[in-house]
């Protein structure tokens, strides 16, 4: 006897994103406390355009302001709501997603998601100044892990939950492997140089410093020095952020988290149509496991580096979550796809 | 400290109108002289603040209706004045019957238009104001719908004149809103105001969505187990979207729009993650015209295309039924005493407004002879569009009103201006006396039930009779006193 309460596939499709786009606004802070960590005298405008090409943005930014100085590059991601990748834009998903699902999450979760949307839509300027950007980011992730906590202690674990999960835990492999690619944003005009040999101790000290810094924005510094060699090396941090087993933000991790919730669909609320899915996730899995670091990091193989490999980690987390929708999300009749298409 | 001295309900005079926090109205058990003697001991200030905290918990816990401008949707909260009407139970006895002896006239009356139509052939009520009704729907015509229930939810506007009687003043039997507001204003006072309802014997307002549930349950088609009941909603952009997710939750059911739903074999299903899901009631908040576009309008991207065929088959139950706007009419409305009296024999135990029906003789007389004191409202037009008020009108107007009312005395009725009941409200300029109104709703699968007590609409402007929320009204906790409440 199946007593399990259906769950209306809009309603599905709109955990999933609620959640990512909580997700994204969380880690779009953590990508500006460490752009502005970087930040160094007279490179300031390039340290916060990596941010712009993390996002793959560069298009839309020149169209909308054309030079990027700065200031307009945290306006770009922190006020301008019309910036569909900027903080507004992702809570205010966030927030018409939630609206969608009031009849299922707890008053609690709407209610805090409802005050931190109000506080989010009306960043000033001057927060984006001086010491108050670092308070800024700081409230925002707070935001998002305030909201973490009420959804984990509030939310009831039927099916819907698992859905949650899935696009919380997407989006956050995605955006670790963003984080990571910062360093090849920032690096590659050092990396296509060759330092003569004095200068090389000083270059290695100063990338330490900043992969340090990727590991604090990640949340991970405390952890990763438990378990790297005291030595560590360009490669340790990029195997702790994409590998590790028990970091919560490696991709790693969120791929074993994701199986999970895929399984438990399957089994314990008996739908099918997760075996793309998972055979998907089993797919990147196997191209982290099979990764060589040292070979990523050093660049050239294989094709295109860590940059490359990242690249590949991305379009596979799109395609992992588009067979999640096709599955449960969207009306998959043939009659009704067309009926969808005439309207 | 000299509490007299700085009482505040000092400058609250009701007038000649009725007050429905008199403590010297009997049957309250001294609830009333509590609760005014409680709001004093607190003081203007200490209510103020409170009053501002409980806005703002509605505002964050988005209890709010969605007002469109140009640019963008606005959530506004129903501003919510803290100190309660009070009914008593005797009073409420009374207006409990009323109102279920209304919906079963209701009833019987859209049974017998879309059936025999004796009333219509007895002559009781004309026959030109239901057929040629704008919301007669001749596709209910000889359609049998469970136990002869069309209106199942049911808001009733009750007004208290000078005299303190209850009068109906309309029947909402399409889709009434504005419960959510009653359960949730006692929440809020719960909250807020702990010390003013301590040891206050209420009827409860917690059981509205269960009571709704059993009834769409009931309603079900016949033979389903278990039946699947839903609420379709026009979706999140809808001004009363908070009242469809509350109904929803409260009831447990799902909140779907008509894109969630589908017609397949003239059956109606849910779109889920394992597929599509049989569903057996529909609770509508949306009007008929959208309900399906192969039938009603074409354009309509709220319903469900063979929605209808599917009802009419047999396999799922919509509530309210179809075609219940015409038993709501102003016109019928008028007629509502008489059409209580043919098919339940009784007189009506909440007398309408006093009303002139102006296709009749002696009404049209009575109507011309006291033009400058009645109010003239054509039947045929909703939203108070057309209406003279005669007090008010200059000579002019009235001269209008007189040859629109020759011209064709069928279109119009009149009826004097009721001087509503007040209850104390904090105001800007301390607690003053605003004018009230009532809305009780009624659930009805098999039988009737009221949720005690009902909506309490308060015109927040001075000497404003409109309650409604969209020109300044704000809402009050209705507080339905326990039978027996101690003395």
């Amino acid at each position: 006897m199946n007593l399990a309460p259906p769950l209306l596939a809009r309603y599905a499709e709109s955990l999933f994103w609620m959640a990512r786009y909580l997700e994204r606004v969380e880690n779009i802070a953590r990508l500006i406390e460490v752009t502005y960590t970087f930040e160094s005298p007279g490179r300031e405008s390039e340290s916060w355009y990596a941010l712009i090409r993390i996002n793959a943005d560069e298009e839309s930014f020149s169209r909308r302001h054309g030079a990027a100085d700065p200031e307009t590059i945290k306006r770009f991601y922190l006020i301008e709501a019309d910036n569909p990748t900027s903080i507004p834009a992702a809570i205010e998903a966030a927030r018409t997603n939630a609206r969608v699902l009031r009849p299922l999450i707890s008053t609690e979760m709407w209610k805090q998601l409802n005050q931190f949307h109000r506080e989010l839509t009306a960043i000033m300027p001057s927060e984006l100044e001086g010491d108050a950007l670092s308070r800024l980011s700081n409230r925002i992730r707070e935001g998002v892990q305030a909201q973490t906590g009420i959804t984990e202690g509030t939310f009831f674990r039927d099916q819907s939950w698992h859905f949650h999960e899935l696009g919380r835990l997407i989006e956050r492999a995605d955006q670790t492997t963003r984080l990571l690619d910062i360093k090849f944003h920032l690096l590659v005009p050092y990396g296509r140089e060759q330092p003569v040999a004095d200068k090389r101790e000083e270059r290695r000290l100063a990338e330490l410093t900043q992969w340090g810094a990727v590991l604090r924005a990640a949340g991970g510094y405390h952890a990763f020095r438990r378990v790297a060699p005291v030595e560590f090396s360009p490669a340790d941090v990029a195997s702790f952020l994409l590998t590790d087993a028990s970091f919560p933000r490696s991709v790693r991790l969120c791929l074993d988290e994701i199986e999970r919730h895929l399984a438990s669909l399957r089994v314990r609320h008996g739908l099918g149509g997760t075996l793309a899915a998972l055979e998907q996730a089993e797919e990147l899995h196997a191209l982290i496991a099979g990764a060589e670091m040292e070979r990523l990091i050093s660049g050239g193989l294989p094709v295109g580096g860590l940059h490359g490999f990242l690249d590949r980690l991305q379009r596979g987390l799109i395609l992992l979550a588009a067979h999640i929708g096709t599955a449960f999300f969207r009306d998959w009749r043939p009659l009704a796809q067309e009926q969808a298409q005439a309207q | 400290m000299d509490v007299a001295a700085e009482d505040p309900f000092r400058g609250y005079d009701p007038g000649p109108f009725f007050c429905e926090l008199d403590a010297a109205r009997g049957g309250d058990g001294g609830a009333a002289a509590t609760i005014r003697h409680r709001i004093a001991a607190l003081g203007l200030a200490a209510l103020r603040s409170r009053a501002r905290a409980a806005e703002t918990d509605l505002f964050n816990l988005g209890i709010t209706f969605t007002v469109y401008s140009e640019a963008n949707a606005i959530d506004r909260i129903l501003p919510f004045d803290c100190i309660p009407r009070v009914i008593t139970a005797a009073e409420w006895e009374r207006l409990d019957r009323g109102v279920r002896q209304r919906v079963a006239a209701l009833n019987a009356f859209l049974d017998d238009i879309y059936h025999a139509r004796q009333i219509l052939k007895d002559g009781v009520v004309p026959a030109d104001l239901v057929l040629g009704n704008a919301n007669y729907r001749s596709e209910m015509e000889e359609f049998p719908v469970r136990f002869g229930t069309y209106v199942h939810i049911a808001g009733i506007d009750i007004v208290r004149d000078q005299e303190g009687e209850f009068r109906v003043l309309e029947d909402n039997a399409r889709t009434p809103s504005g419960v959510s507001y009653v359960v949730e204003n006692r929440h809020l006072m719960l909250r807020a105001f702990p010390d003013v309802m301590s040891g206050m014997r209420l009827q409860p307002v917690d059981d509205y969505g269960q009571r709704l549930r059993a009834a769409l349950t009931e309603i079900a088609p016949e033979g389903v187990l278990d039946p699947q009941v839903v609420l379709l909603s026009p979706g999140i952009y809808n001004s009363a979207y908070f009242e469809h997710v509350f109904l929803a939750r409260e009831m447990g059911v799902p909140l779907v729009e008509g894109s969630d739903l589908c017609v397949e074999n003239e059956r109606v299903f849910m779109l889920t993650t394992a597929g599509l899901r049989p569903v057996h009631t529909i609770y509508r908040r949306i009007g008929d015209e959208f309900l399906d576009p192969t039938v009603f309008r074409a354009d309509s991207l709220l319903g469900v295309a063979g929605l209808l065929g599917a009802w009419r088959r047999g396999h799922v139950a919509l509530a309210n039924a179809v075609g219940t706007g015409v038993a709501d009419d102003k016109a019928i409305y008028a007629y509502m005493p008489r059409i209580i009296r043919y098919y339940l024999g009784e007189e009506a135990i909440l007398p309408n407004v006093e009303t002139h029906i102006c296709r009749e003789a002696a009404g049209l007389q009575y109507t011309l002879d006291h033009l400058d004191e009645l109010v003239v409202k054509p039947v045929g037009e909703s939203g108070g569009y057309g209406i003279t008020i005669g007090p008010r009108a200059s000579a002019a107007e009235l001269e209008r009103a007189r040859a629109a009312l020759a011209a064709d005395p069928a279109n119009w009725i009149s009826q004097p201006v009721v001087g509503l009941s007040v209850g104390p409200t904090l105001c800007e300029e301390g607690i003053r006396a605003r004018h009230l109104d009532l809305r009780p709703f009624a659930v009805t699968g098999r039988e009737s039930w009221v949720l005690p007590g009902g909506l309490t609409r308060v015109a927040l402007k001075p000497g404003s009779l409109i309650v409604n929320s969209s020109q300044g009204g704000g809402s009050k906790d209705t507080w339905v006193l326990a039978a027996g409440a101690p003395g």
